[in-house]
């Protein structure tokens, strides 16, 4: 009699207590009918329809945790809920702004001629013919292209040497003295220094040196290496500490000077790692504004003198173009080339990322053969 | 006979040679060292010495004509304001990402979702400041109304609301989103660096996920998490595109979302570039109190990883 007794199925006493796999989904599915039920109600839209059903997913999970699970796992779901709330809305700026910087910017970059002209002879009636007409927007980045990586080119130049030497002193040299104690943290005080007081210390060195109101790409190139000198030093240091004393050691027991070593011997190690922190710091300044507009003043025309004449870049670019455009009564064909250039910005910087990975990758030690 | 000729000695003259190269090296490393502490002594120094007529001239000539002082404090507020917004905001979010990044994405994303957060900190700050201006405010603008029509007795959020949205509280915003990335990976790195010991301990007594963060990665990560906020203030306090390109800038109002306010570095952005005379040395002086203020919360910050050296891999 026994035996004929149907078998049923009971949920073990270990898994009792708690919310079925397939919760989530259920909650999920519901908070998604119900979110875009109430935004019926006050007018669509996809972003307020995703918070919406946010918050009604993580009340409803939650809830229903609390009451089949107890206060303690409630709270663990409550607390993923909001980290992977954060996490999306941190990516929600991200999107936007690629997006916005695609949509207007491409319109400006595929203008014919937009990366091959300045902006020499372009005036506020210029712009309002196009306007008018309806023709295509005169005017482009080419100066700004050229003024940009000019400066960089003479940043790089100033703070590649220094931040390397001082990293080799850190290292090799430092010991742990108290200088070396200092200027480790100076440089970390220097990484924080706001890219406008750099931008103003080299206005105000130059124009103590040289004269009153001198603003020339040399100065903005001056500003710019305050601010790539401790991201030069801080990534090498990093790259050059993490060769091994084996091979210092080895060279050393040939006989070889400490001077050749470092040479020869660390620095090759290291040379992966040091060109990739360089190129990320490169791809830091060039997008730096405020250090230029106070030191480099604006041009519409090209500048190949850095050392003497103002000069564009494109981040002043896109600042003037947004804040004072050419024509103040059809700020349209303004626009359309400040978000050309930004895009032209953005892809810069991105290829300079993206370069810093395949030099990290290229130029790495190779591992026996 | 044979007389060895000792100058001669290859091995000794090499040695002699290296002993030179030896000597250069070390020097020219060493000058390098000290250039660095020269250029920020300058920057102190250039920085005072340009900013002195603005201190010493009379009251009449500043702009405004109240004095240094009377000039300076509004944005000095401004910029604080600015600043506390963006930590308010970033700071919650900041720590849910690291935490996302670190304990609860799966392992074989985690370093992806990383880099992705990092390219928001490669986006030149000319382009957010664009961003915020034409697309930001905009958007926002319609919530400011709703704020000052349903909190409008807070004297924060005091109407009537800005029409084009270009206000203190937008600023703020797209400063948030500027000081995220820092916040991210440096709470990220001491996050990670939790020992495992630690938190195997708290999940095998019966902790649930947050329980075991809130009792092993929290309180060890909490020095790190610290100077992270400051180092994310620092930038905050020194951004200048975000807030000259998104703020129609005014005098100092309590209300966040009416236009007004004014951030030092916005200040100097918008007027260095016509200034001359002693409104140079004004800009230059309000430059020099920014750096004093950045330079007093990046050195808290640093020292505060310092000390706590041992188990902290974020400087």
């Amino acid at each position: 009699m026994t035996l004929t007794a149907p078998v049923t199925r009971k949920r073990s006493a270990l898994t009792k207590g708690q919310l079925p796999g397939y919760a989530p989904y259920v909650v999920l599915a519901v908070a998604l009918v119900l979110g875009a039920a109430i935004l019926a109600l006050i007018g669509f839209n996809v972003l307020s329809w995703g918070v919406v059903s946010a918050i009604l997913f993580t009340v409803g999970l939650v809830s229903w945790s609390g009451a089949v699970e107890g206060a303690r796992k409630a709270k663990d779901k409550l607390a993923t809920c909001l980290v992977v709330g954060a996490f999306l809305v941190a990516l929600l700026p991200l999107v936007s702004v690629i997006w916005t910087v695609l949509v207007n910017g491409i319109p400006g970059i595929i203008t014919p001629g937009f990366l091959g002209t300045s902006m020499n002879g372009i005036t506020g009636t210029l712009d309002n013919k196009s306007v008018d007409e309806g023709t295509r927007v005169l005017g482009g980045v080419y100066h700004a292209l050229l003024g940009t990586v000019q400066i960089t080119l003479l940043a790089t130049v100033i703070s590649v040497p220094v931040g390397l030497l001082t990293a080799i002193y850190l290292v090799e040299y430092g010991n742990d003295r108290p200088l070396a104690r200092a200027i480790t943290f100076f440089v970390d005080v220097m990484t924080g220094i706001p890219s406008i007081v750099a931008g103003l210390f080299a206005a105000a060195f130059f124009f103590a040196l040289v004269g009153p109101g001198t603003k020339t790409g040399a100065v903005a190139a001056v500003a710019l290496s305050v601010l790539m000198i401790p991201v030069v030093v801080r990534s090498s240091e990093e790259m050059l500490k993490i060769v091994p004393n084996e091979l210092r050691e080895a060279s050393y027991a040939l006989g070889v000077r400490k001077w050749r070593t470092i040479l020869k011997v660390v620095i090759p190690t290291a040379i992966s790692g040091i060109a990739s922190g360089v190129t990320l710091a490169i791809a830091r300044v060039i997008g730096e504004t405020a250090p230029i507009l106070v030191t480099a003043g604006f041009a519409t025309s090209i500048n190949n003198n850095v050392f003497g004449g103002w000069m564009a870049s494109l981040p002043t670019f896109i600042y003037t173009q947004i804040l004072n455009p050419t024509s103040p009564s059809n700020p349209g064909p303004s626009d359309q080339r400040a978000w050309g250039a930004a895009l032209v910005l953005i892809i810069l910087v991105m290829l300079l990322n993206l370069a810093a990975r395949l030099i990290a990758r290229i130029f790495a030690p190779k591992a026996g053969r | 006979m044979l007389k060895v000729d000792v100058t001669t000695n290859s091995l000794t003259t090499s040695q002699g040679a290296g002993r030179a190269g030896d000597k250069v090296f070390s020097g020219a490393a060493l000058t390098a060292g000290c250039l660095i502490l020269a250029v920020l002594f300058g920057v102190a120094l250039f920085l005072v010495v340009q900013a002195i007529p603005a201190f010493v001239a009379p009251a009449a000539d500043i702009q405004g004509g109240q004095g240094f002082i009377a000039y300076i404090w509004p944005i000095v507020l401004g910029t604080l304001i600015a600043a506390l917004i963006a930590l308010v905001i970033a700071t919650p979010v900041a720590i849910g990402v690291a935490l996302f990044i670190s304990h609860y994405a799966p392992r074989r994303l985690a370093s992806g979702l990383g880099y992705v957060i990092d390219l928001l900190a490669a986006i030149p700050s000319v382009v957010y400041g664009a961003w915020g201006a034409a697309f930001l405010a905009k958007e926002i603008a319609p919530a400011y109304d709703w704020l000052a029509n349903n909190l409008g007795w807070l004297p924060i959020f005091q109407g009537p609301a800005s029409a084009t949205g270009k206000t203190i509280l937008t600023a703020g915003i797209v400063l948030s989103v500027m000081v995220l990335p820092i916040i991210t990976s440096l709470s990220r790195e001491i996050f990670l660096q939790t020992p495992k010991l630690h938190e195997e301990a708290a999940l095998a007594l019966g902790a649930t996920r947050w329980e075991m963060i809130k009792m092993a990665v929290l309180p060890f990560g909490r020095p790190g998490i610290i100077s992270a906020v400051m180092l994310g203030l620092g930038r905050a306090l020194g951004e200048t595109m975000a807030v000259a390109l998104v703020l129609s800038s005014g005098v100092l109002t309590a209300s966040l979302i009416q236009s007004g306010n004014q951030t030092i570095a916005a200040e100097i952005a918008l007027n260095f570039p016509e200034a001359s005379g002693l409104k140079v040395n004004t800009l230059i002086a309000a430059g020099l109190v920014l750096f004093v203020i950045t330079l007093g919360v990046n050195m808290v910050a640093r020292w505060i990883i310092t000390k706590h050296k041992e188990f902290s891999g974020a400087n």
